[in-house]
């Protein structure tokens, strides 16, 4: 599996090589703690370029405090503590000289619940670049077409830009919550659950914008949606927390047509197919 | 079946009971309206509104008095709505919660129930008399706003707390500071609320009559800078009525004095009910 080869021996450098490549976050021995609670234990895993990974596991398996780890979403919560390393484009996002504040706009993300800021659609996809010192309204003008046009809300919105974000359907506010995330141009995409408070029909147009956004951006996606998970995403993470009170740990990670076909671990098949979780 | 009846019986008596003391609640509340009503209406016309006092009984109008009461509410809101404001984001926000954060909390409910003429009191011996500020409009504004400022600091603080985690932390994932959040993300959102607690708490202050007395004085005049002393409305209608000199200039001053509090609430209400249909 790709751990294997994080720190293997000279004769495997020319595949070390070609992985590096395409690995756009590399995580060693991550541990994650709330407090003196060891949430999140040992975990390992290569996150590929320009793909989608989904992470799959029992609600309560530390998917989405795992998630938040990679744009130190977690350092709002306090109390929570990362120990290992996480390497984005091979720098250490936990490093001293990382601001998370400048990190969180290379690594976006989309909540579960649809959350547009109480202002126009307009303002709402502007709201990232003006923070990053975008002035010009052409500028702006530009950004926020581009990205409504990115995240296919554009045809819907062009002629209501000044009406309020909070007006439109619950799977338009999820798809402009996206556009407002692509207006400051991340590496990487966070979806912690996007689809679970809005409707098929969004979720379908949801998972269509995935597979188009994962040529330029490289996405996570943490689904409780077995279906959803093998539909969208190239690679799958198993998580499982096997005991109360026990860390999670990443129990099976590898392309997601052998994680639904052929799983190597008994617990990822009995999950899959739906014994438990 | 005599068991059921029984306890129709007692369901019966229980329901009677309850309307009987809502009814009584809405009869207290009409009974005042209507009395202030019927014995002020008379009174109210432009003249009264508009014009001075004159005479031995204070005949005419209560311009001066209207004018003091809308400009020591005014100071007030105005000196207090900034320390309010930015005490609240602090406690809600930056400190670390913890004693201290609850110490301060509990300081400002405490502030909130001294009793006002303690209040009137404190402000005569500190604005009046230590910082010689005589009897005044700023001296009243201040006193005011020690009446005023845990109000809204504590509505404020509410407001900011009511803002879903989930859109600040859109603002975060974004790549905000916390300053960016709060001020372009977390304050617009709680601002109706913000406004609404600023405006009871004003509505308050205008009825407030301990504070007034002992800070801004009882002198009739209209007072054009905030050393001027002044007269509030509600001190005016102490002294019209307790000193027996014209009870119905009393009354005409009590239902305007209500029109304008009301005012006030329902203004309030009005920008709750506007910005809960506007989010949706």
């Amino acid at each position: 599996m790709t751990d294997t080869l994080s720190q293997s021996t000279s004769q495997a450098a020319p595949d070390v090589v070609a992985e590096e490549a395409t690995v756009k976050i590399r995580v060693r021995d991550l541990d994650f703690y709330y407090d003196d609670f060891n949430a999140l234990t040992g975990i390992t895993c290569d996150i590929k370029a320009q793909a989608v990974t989904a992470f799959i596991g029992p609600s309560g398996c530390g998917k989405s405090t795992f998630l938040r780890c990679f744009n130190r979403m977690n350092d709002l919560i306090p109390g929570t503590r990362v120990v290992g390393t996480v390497l984005l484009d091979g720098q250490d996002i936990y490093g001293p000289d990382v601001d998370p504040v400048d990190l969180r706009r290379r690594v976006g993300m989309i909540f579960q619940q649809p959350n547009p800021f109480p202002m126009s659609i307009y303002d709402n996809v502007a709201y990232g670049p003006r923070l990053h010192g975008v002035k010009k309204k052409s500028d702006l003008d530009d950004i926020v077409k581009t990205s409504l046009k990115r995240a296919n809300l554009w045809k819907e919105v062009k002629d209501i830009l000044d009406r309020g974000g909070l007006t439109l359907s619950g799977g338009q506010q999820q798809r402009l919550c996206i556009a407002r995330v692509l207006a400051v141009q991340p590496d990487v995409l966070l979806m912690d659950e996007p689809c679970s408070a809005i409707d098929p029909t969004s979720v379908q147009k949801i998972e269509d914008l995935m597979a188009e956004l994962k040529s330029t951006v490289t996405i996570i996606i943490v689904t409780h949606n077995m279906q959803q998970a093998a539909r969208v995403s190239d690679d799958t993470a198993f998580f499982l927390q096997e005991v109360m009170g026990e860390p999670a740990h990443l129990v099976e990670f590898g392309r997601t047509a052998e994680i639904f076909t052929s799983p190597k671990d008994k617990r990822t098949e009995d999950y899959i197919t739906g014994r438990f979780g | 079946m005599a068991r059921r009846d029984s306890k129709d019986l007692a369901n019966r008596v229980a329901l009677t009971g309850f309307w009987i003391a809502a009814l009584t609640t809405v009869f207290i509340l009409g009974a005042v309206i209507v009395y202030v009503f019927v014995n002020g209406i008379g009174e109210i016309s432009l003249e009264f509104i508009f014009t001075k006092p004159h005479g031995v009984n204070a005949e005419g109008g209560i311009w001066p008095m209207i004018v003091a009461t809308l400009y020591v509410t005014g100071l007030a809101m105005l000196i207090v709505t900034p320390i309010a404001v930015l005490a609240a984001v602090y406690l809600a926000e930056y400190a670390v919660q913890g004693q201290l954060v609850r110490t301060i909390r509990f300081a400002a409910d405490t502030l909130a129930s001294v009793p006002s003429i303690v209040m009137g009191l404190f402000g005569l011996a500190f604005f009046v008399e230590a910082l010689k500020l005589e009897f005044s409009v700023l001296s009243g504004a201040l006193a005011l706003s020690f009446l005023m400022l845990p109000i809204v600091m504590r509505t404020t603080e509410e407001a900011i707390r009511a803002v879903p985690k989930y859109i600040r932390w859109g603002s975060y994932g974004l790549g905000a500071t916390k300053w960016q959040t709060v001020s372009r993300i977390v304050l617009p959102s709680a601002a109706p609320r913000i406004i609404t607690g600023i405006i009871l708490a004003t509505g308050r202050a205008v009825g407030e009559t301990a504070v007034v007395i002992f800070t801004m004085g009882t002198m009739i005049y209209t007072p054009v800078l905030p050393t001027d002393p002044g007269r509030s409305m509600t001190v005016h209608l102490y002294q019209m009525a307790m000193e027996g000199i014209n009870l119905p200039a009393a009354f005409g001053t009590a239902l305007l004095l209500m029109v304008m509090i009301l005012a006030f609430n329902l203004f309030a209400r009005w920008l709750l009910r506007r910005n809960r249909r506007m989010q949706g």
